[in-house]
């Protein structure tokens, strides 16, 4: 449901409540006030024939038993005449007379005197009796009911007949206020309706009612962020493109010149260097898909032993270590170092872990070694890998794990890639990636701390 | 035609730098915008071939610089990023043309012939001097009716001549046409490849001015 049309409804439903609640209240009023003056006009018109007939003035037919008419003297205008109607009664129960128009019923059939409900030919009637006990008569004046609910129900039609009539213009006048209550909303709308999907620039600037402008400013932020993000995305798309279409190229060019080279030395210069760029490649491709993996990885942490995950990781790289000539060893637990499992992700850990190692062995010169030594502490846990290479520059230190960044001159191979996977697991980790000048080479440290949510 | 390689990939730029020269270019690779500036200061290069990223920015900027500075050096962008946009942002800050990575050796070569042929005003492959026709792309030439080949060395030489029929052309100036920075140059390799080429087109095609260096004479004698 619209907007427009809720609110509209509630405003149409809550003004319908509020004249409803007012033509009850008025009628109820009405009729307390319509009984209170026919009461006592009853009671005046009964007292009234009760001194008249003392008087005389009134000749009664007593014997024959025929009752006499009474002329009506109570009339006040047209609508309602001939509705107040008078008997009298012997006390014995004879009908002494009775005015034009009264029913042929006994009007009262209680002995009391003073006012009752009764009724008379299925009709409700309001009756005063008096009773003049010095001529043994009873003088009953009635009212039909249906003469008073008349008079409320013409007060109650002269109310809500005008607002009958003008509820389709208030229900307009409600209609165009809220449209127009609402038009800051609607532009805003609009706004966001006209953008293209691309278009992350913030919203048009200019007055706004208070309680939309959080709106605006929340909808600005998103964009600020997802324009950061895209130019992220967009950053790190144009880095892969050529860190990837580069090698291929050089892959490519290799190879027709070893089909177009003239003699042998030409043509194995060429095969090796295409050797060399596949590693190169190789490593590349592996690197992002970690990227991805460490990534989009579910963190599930588990018991973890460090020390076997650090052999397994040496294990692995000891080949690379060998063939560049460098020494690959772990020192060991600190001493002093708790030696209990760390509740950590394995994977992502290791991941890190590898990422730092090769790095540190594609760094350190040839007869360089690279030295492992790990600490545990209660709810995490550090290691730290040394190496002998020429250490991270000053200059390049901030920006060492922003993707694609590598040191010029740096170790060959490099992607930009390593620093980046383990940065991102140690996050995800909820651990940090220190890097300390080594005295000498370059000092990595992954401090683990306690694993959220689990 | 020698020409300078702009890219930071080692492999890359070897495998331009070693097919440019299998197909009669003289080739120096470069790894930065900085070594490029000083190799244009320093050498008088016939076309340059600029890759976009580069660690020391991007090849755009040099790009920029050159024409802003006036030079006219014919410049083929290479870029990974082979997307419409970029040709054009390429394009209209200066190059001449544009190859995507992964390229094809020998387009890179017949593009930068392309260039150097558009640059001399010339708009047929082959060059014709004095009755000899050669062809750039094949490293041929004929004259009255004779298939000739020629040694990329040779016909660097050759071209270098013919390029400017007329003029004097000084040893150094020829060598530094012959070899790029990284090769090392045999002393009388000039005077060997001019016999060379006189033995294929005959002792009066290049002549030899004493003290100065060698030329091509116009087709209608008129030099000195």
């Amino acid at each position: 449901m619209s907007l427009r049309l809720r609110v509209f409804l509630l405003l149409v439903l809550a003004t319908a409540v509020v004249w409803l609640s007012a033509v009850l209240w008025i009628e109820t009023s009405t009729r307390a006030q319509v009984e209170r003056v026919l009461d006592a006009r009853l009671a005046e018109a009964a007292r009234m024939v009760s001194s008249l007939v003392s008087d005389h003035r009134v000749e009664l037919a007593a014997a024959d038993g025929g009752a006499i008419p009474l002329p009506h003297p109570f009339r006040f205008g047209e609508g309602y005449s001939r509705q107040l109607s008078c008997q009298i009664w012997s006390l014995d129960g004879q009908l002494v007379g009775q005015s034009d128009g009264a029913p042929d019923g006994q009007l009262s059939t209680g002995d009391t005197e003073g006012w009752s409900d009764s009724v008379v030919d299925g009709e409700p009637w309001r009756v005063f009796s008096v009773v003049n006990a010095d001529l043994g008569l009873r003088i009953m004046v009635g009212d039909s009911m249906a003469v008073r609910d008349g008079l409320v129900h013409d007060v109650i039609e002269g109310l809500v007949l005008p607002a009958l009539i003008l509820l389709p213009l208030l229900g307009g006048l409600i209609w165009l206020s809220v449209a127009r209550g609402l038009a800051p909303l609607e532009r805003l709308a609009a706004a966001l309706a006209q953008r293209s999907p691309a278009d992350l620039s913030p919203l048009p600037s200019g007055p706004l009612p208070r309680e939309v402008r959080p709106v605006r400013e929340a909808l600005d932020g998103l964009f600020d962020r997802l324009s950061a993000a895209r130019d992220v995305e967009r950053d790190f798309t144009t880095y892969a493109a050529h860190e990837l279409k580069t090698p291929l190229a050089g892959l490519r060019t290799q190879a027709q010149v070893a089909r177009i080279a003239p003699d042998e030395a030409t043509r194995d210069a060429a095969l090796a260097a295409i050797e060399t760029s596949v590693a190169r490649t190789d490593r590349m491709v592996r690197q992002l898909l970690d990227l991805a993996e460490v990534e989009r990885a579910e963190i599930v942490a588990a018991p973890c032993n460090p020390a076997a995950l650090i052999a397994a990781t040496l294990t692995d790289l000891q080949p690379l270590a060998a063939r560049r000539g460098v020494t690959l060893r772990c020192e060991g637990p600190e001493e002093g170092s708790e030696q209990r499992e760390w509740l950590t992700n394995g994977f992502l850990l290791a991941t890190a872990l590898r990422n730092v190692v090769e790095n540190a062995v594609l760094a350190s010169p040839e007869g360089g070694a690279v030295v492992i030594l790990w600490s545990g502490h209660p709810g995490g846990g550090e290691i730290t890998v040394r190496d002998s290479g020429p250490g991270i520059p000053e200059a390049l230190r901030d920006r060492a794990t922003d993707r694609f960044v590598r040191g010029a001159g740096g170790a060959p191979g490099g992607s930009g890639l390593g620093l980046s996977i383990v940065a991102s697991a140690m996050e995800r980790l909820n651990g940090t990636l220190r890097l300390d000048p080594g005295v000498p080479g370059q000092r990595v440290s992954l401090v683990l701390g306690e694993m959220r949510g689990t | 035609m020698r020409i300078l390689v702009v890219e930071d990939d080692a492999i890359l730029a070897d495998g331009i730098s070693v097919g440019l020269r299998l197909s009669g270019f003289t080739a120096d690779p470069v790894e930065t915008l900085a070594d490029a500036r000083a190799a244009l200061e320093a050498t008088a290069f016939d076309a340059l071939v600029l890759d976009i990223m580069l660690p020391d920015g991007t090849g755009l900027t040099l790009l920029e610089e050159m024409r802003r500075a006036g030079s006219t050096l014919p410049v083929l962008l290479l870029s990974a990023r082979d997307q419409v946009r970029d040709r054009v942002r390429g394009l209209d800050l200066g190059a001449d043309d544009y190859l995507g990575k992964p390229f094809d050796l020998e387009e890179l070569a017949a593009r930068l012939r392309a260039m150097l042929r558009r640059r001399g005003g010339q708009p047929r492959a082959e060059r014709q001097c004095n009755g000899l026709s050669v062809d750039p792309a094949t490293l041929t030439g004929r004259m009255h009716g004779a298939e000739l080949r020629f040694s990329r060395r040779e016909f660097a030489l050759l071209w270098a001549l013919i390029e400017h029929p007329g003029t004097i052309l000084s040893k150094p100036v020829l060598e530094e046409r012959l070899y790029g920075w990284q090769e090392e140059i045999e002393s009388n390799a000039v005077e060997v490849h001019i016999h060379k080429l006189r033995a294929k087109l005959g002792r009066g095609f290049i002549e030899t001015v004493r003290g100065l260096g060698y030329r091509v004479p116009r087709q209608d004698g008129a030099a000195t």
